[in-house]
C-alpha cells in the first residue's frame, strides 16, 4: 500500500481531481454527519424552498449516528453506516455542491453517474470500528434536528481521519475491482 | 418450585447488553487473528487488524466497539419449575434493557412504529423469544443485533425438490448480494426447515452459537464447511474491499419441517458478532 494521503477540507476540485480508487486518506477539518432520518429533512427543505442547517458547498458529509458521549469525552463510538440507504436522496446534494461523503458499501448507478458529472468523491471507513475512529474526532457540536437523537446533524472537526477512496471522480468503484481480483 | 425474582432478570440483563456491546467475543477474536495471517489481500489484512485493534480499544476504554448497539434480541430458556415473582417478566427485560442502553452510553436505536418513525429513546422494546423446558433453571441469551447486517438477511421458501443444491445456492447468492454492506467478515446464520419463522428464528439463534463449536450433525458440519469456503472465494473479503475473509463462520440449525416445504433463512451478522449467554 502506498503512503496515505492527507487532505483538509473544504474539498476542492484540485484535491478530488488527485484522488484515485483505492487511495487512502487521512481527512482532517470540519465535516458534518447526516443519515437516514437527517437527509429525508435536508430534502423536505430544499423542496420547500428552504435554507439548509449548513453551507453544503465543497463539504464532506459522513453518515453515522454516534453513541452517547461518556462525560468527559468529545463523542461515543462513531463508525460509518451502510450508504446505500442514502442513494434516493444523494444526487439532489451532490448538484447542490456536496462534495464527498463518508459511509460504507456500495451506491446505485445514480449516484456513481451523479459523482461523475459533480466531479465528487466517495470514501469508505471501516465499518465496526468506531471506537477507533472517534478517537479522530476533537470536537462536535449538533448544529440541526436536536430532536432526532443519534440522527441529529453534527459538525464534527476531525484530525487524520481514516478513509479509503472507493468511488473517484471518475466514477471507478473500488469494491467492484478489488472483488473481481481475489474471485476463485 | 425455585423462585426466581424478577429484579434478578432485570440486574442481569443490564450487566449483558453492555457487557455483548464492550466485549468482543473470544471465539471471534481468535477467528480474526487467524484470518488476518491468512488473508492474501494486504488493505484486507490491514483491515482486519484495525477491527481488533478497535476490539482492543473499546475493551480498555469500555466504550462500545461499534455505534450501532443494535437493537437487543433476547432468548430466554425457562425451566418449568421455576416461579417468577416480584413483577413481571417481559417488563423486568424490557427495564434490564432500558438500563443497560442509559447506564452502558449505548445508542438507542428503535423506533415506535416503522412508519411513523419516532424514536422511543431507551431501546425497547426487546425482541424476545421464550422457550419452556424441564427444569429449574433460566438461559439467558441475548444478542444486541446491528441493522447494516440485517437489512441483508434473507429468508425463502424453497421446496423440496430444490434440496442441498437449492439452499446452499441461495446461501451464497443471499451473501454475495450482500457484498460489502454488512461490515464482512460475517457470521452467516442459517436456519433451514420449521415454517416461515421458525427458519428465521433458527437463523438468528444460529448467530448465538460460539463459533469455535462444531456442528454435533455430521451431515450439517460438512456443508457448514463447503459453504464456508464458496463464500470465502467470493472475493468479496475485508469490508467489502477484496479478499479471501469474507466470513469467519457459517452456522446452520434445523427443525422439521412440512412435506410440502423447504423454508431457508439466512441471517447475517458482522463481525462484532456479539452474544452473550448466561444461566441463573
Amino acid at each position: 500500500m502506498a503512503n496515505k494521503i492527507h487532505i483538509t477540507t473544504p474539498l476542492t476540485d484540485e484535491i478530488i481531481s488527485n484522488l484515485k480508487s483505492g487511495d487512502e486518506v487521512l481527512i482532517s477539518g470540519t465535516i458534518y454527519t447526516a443519515r437516514d432520518a437527517a437527509h429525508k429533512k435536508l430534502i423536505d427543505s430544499i423542496n420547500s424552498g428552504e435554507n439548509l442547517p449548513f453551507d453544503i458547498k465543497n463539504t464532506i458529509m459522513y453518515y453515522v449516528g454516534p453513541s452517547p458521549k461518556k462525560p468527559g469525552d468529545v463523542i461515543g463510538s462513531a463508525g460509518p453506516t451502510t450508504s446505500y440507504r442514502m442513494d434516493a436522496y444523494t444526487p439532489t446534494l451532490l448538484d447542490l455542491g456536496l462534495k464527498g461523503m463518508i459511509g460504507k458499501g456500495s451506491r446505485n448507478k445514480n449516484v456513481v453517474e451523479s459523482i461523475k458529472k459533480n466531479h465528487a468523491v466517495y470514501f469508505a471507513a471501516i465499518g465496526g470500528a468506531g471506537a477507533l475512529i472517534s478517537s479522530t474526532i476533537k470536537s462536535s457540536e449538533i448544529i440541526a434536528y436536536e430532536e432526532l437523537g443519534p440522527e441529529a446533524v453534527h459538525k464534527l472537526t476531525v484530525e487524520n481521519f481514516p478513509a479509503i477512496v472507493v468511488l473517484d471522480s471518475n466514477g471507478n468503484d473500488l469494491y467492484t475491482i478489488e472483488r473481481e481480483k481475489y474471485k476463485k | 418450585m425455585k423462585e426466581i425474582n424478577v429484579a434478578l432478570i432485570e440486574n442481569t440483563i443490564e450487566k449483558m447488553c453492555i457487557d455483548a456491546n464492550y466485549y468482543l467475543n473470544k471465539d471471534i477474536k481468535y477467528a480474526l487473528v487467524k484470518s488476518s495471517l491468512a488473508e492474501a489481500s494486504p488493505l484486507g489484512k490491514n483491515i482486519i487488524n484495525d477491527i481488533l485493534e478497535n476490539a482492543k480499544l473499546a475493551e480498555e476504554k469500555n466504550v462500545p466497539m461499534c455505534q450501532d448497539t443494535g437493537m437487543a434480541v433476547i432468548f430466554i430458556t425457562i425451566g418449568q419449575e421455576v416461579h417468577f415473582v416480584g413483577g413481571n417478566l417481559t417488563e423486568a427485560i424490557n427495564n434490564g434493557v432500558r438500563m443497560g442502553y442509559s447506564k452502558g452510553y449505548l445508542r438507542k436505536s428503535v423506533v415506535k412504529d416503522p412508519l411513523n418513525r419516532v424514536n422511543t429513546n431507551d431501546n425497547t422494546p426487546a425482541i424476545i423469544h421464550y422457550d419452556i423446558v424441564p427444569g429449574d433453571k433460566v438461559k439467558i441469551t441475548l444478542a444486541p443485533k446491528g441493522f447494516g447486517s440485517e437489512n441483508m438477511s434473507k429468508t425463502k421458501m424453497l421446496v423440496p425438490s430444490d434440496g442441498i443444491n437449492g439452499v446452499e445456492d441461495f446461501i451464497v447468492e443471499t451473501v454475495s448480494l450482500a457484498g460489502s454492506n454488512p461490515c464482512p467478515p460475517i457470521i452467516v446464520g442459517v436456519g433451514i426447515g420449521g415454517t416461515l419463522e421458525k427458519a428465521a428464528i433458527l437463523a438468528k439463534k444460529a448467530l448465538t452459537l460460539d463459533i469455535d463449536k462444531t456442528n454435533p450433525n455430521e451431515y450439517y458440519r460438512e456443508m457448514e464447511t463447503r459453504l464456508l469456503k464458496k463464500i470465502n472465494n467470493l472475493g468479496i473479503g475485508p469490508q467489502g474491499l477484496g479478499g479471501n475473509t469474507t466470513a469467519l463462520a457459517v452456522k446452520i440449525l434445523t427443525y422439521p419441517t412440512h412435506i410440502a416445504g423447504l423454508p431457508v433463512a439466512v441471517n447475517i451478522n458482522c463481525h462484532a458478532a456479539r452474544h452473550i449467554e448466561i444461566e441463573l
